[in-house]
């Protein structure tokens, strides 16, 4: 059991603040019904994150990660996401064998 | 429940790469038991560095957590049966999952603590220990990018985000989130990506919105 001082931090900070957004919505009650412009960016924060975190892996990455990326997104939607997410990981091992 | 037998592959998953990034089994089992979301903790995992940035890892946590205020501000409407240190608490064990059961429950009967918890904290004690599971596992395996491991972030952030799709608004926010952020990678050191393409993606969302708003206050609202 070993515990190391800045990631207990590192744990700790990211607890709090999740835990932050967890009770502001109890202070905020009235944000329930956000609606518009504001609830339409709110929505969009989810999937905007991952995929900017994604993304240099998947387009400036190499040519191996970005078929791998294709060829999840089509499994995807087909497959669950264990699944497809093997198949991703499978195909950019093969990829990178054939690219180098 | 399906959705329990679900989470424990991902967590499973979670754990074996997050002992690839260095963490301990017991920091990976902190993690999952303190942060408990398993988004965020993907993408904390995705870049954890040395030095740790502390600094981007809580803002990450705000960010990608955020519509738990919404989430939350909706479901405390229907908590009624809930005393003041109840509802403190059952904020901690909040996922998607147990929203969604809560709204759906709040909706045909009254929501009550039992309820509540009882899923709450069966997904806290599955995602805890197949995470723990995941972690040992893991340190057995040894270099993870042999297996292609350090695409398998990619591969299931890909999986959520099509999860996310609901028309061709959901495209254009990923391709100004997506091209943004791999420009910034390229051209910026440091971590900025993830906030410039994020802000691209919701300023693509924003400007969307005010073109769905036009149409409907032409033809149905008088505004």
């Amino acid at each position: 059991m070993s515990l190391d001082t800045n990631t207990a931090l590192a744990i700790i900070g990211m607890a709090l603040a999740t835990y932050l957004t967890r009770i502001a919505g109890l202070w905020l009650g009235r944000l329930a019904g956000v609606k518009g412009r504001a609830r339409s960016a709110m929505d969009a924060l989810p999937p905007a994150v991952l995929m900017a975190v994604i993304a240099p892996t998947v387009l400036a990455t190499g040519l191996a990660e970005t078929i791998a990326a294709g060829i999840t997104v089509i499994a995807a939607f087909r497959l669950p996401l264990l699944v497809a997410a093997a198949a991703g990981v499978a195909s950019v091992v093969a990829l990178r064998s054939i690219i180098g | 429940m399906p959705v329990l037998i679900a989470t424990a592959p991902i967590a499973v998953l979670f754990g074996t790469l997050a002992v690839a990034k260095g963490l301990s089994p017991f920091e990976v089992w902190l993690m999952s038991a303190t942060v408990f979301a398993g988004a965020l903790q993907f993408v904390a995992i995705d870049q954890w560095a040395d030095p740790i940035p502390l600094g981007l890892l809580v803002f990450t946590a705000l960010v990608v957590n955020v519509r738990h205020v919404l989430m939350t501000a909706s479901l405390g409407r229907s908590m009624t049966g809930f005393s003041g240190p109840t509802r403190y608490a059952a904020m901690f064990f909040l996922s998607d999952e147990a929203w969604a059961f809560a709204e759906r429950r709040a909706r045909d009967a009254s929501l009550t603590p039992a309820y509540y918890f009882g899923i709450g904290v069966s997904m806290w004690l599955v995602w805890t220990s197949s995470s723990l599971l995941g972690a040992v596992i893991g340190r057995g395996l040894g270099d993870p990018s042999a297996y292609g491991f350090n695409f398998a972030f990619s591969a299931v952030f890909i999986c959520i985000l099509v999860g996310f799709w609901s028309n061709w608004r959901t495209g254009v926010v990923l391709a100004c989130s997506g091209g943004v952020s791999a420009v910034v990678y390229l051209f910026v050191p440091g971590a900025w990506y993830i906030m410039a393409g994020a802000f691209a993606g919701v300023a693509a969302a924003a400007a969307l919105h005010a073109e769905i708003d036009e149409q409907k206050t032409d033809g149905v609202m008088p505004s």
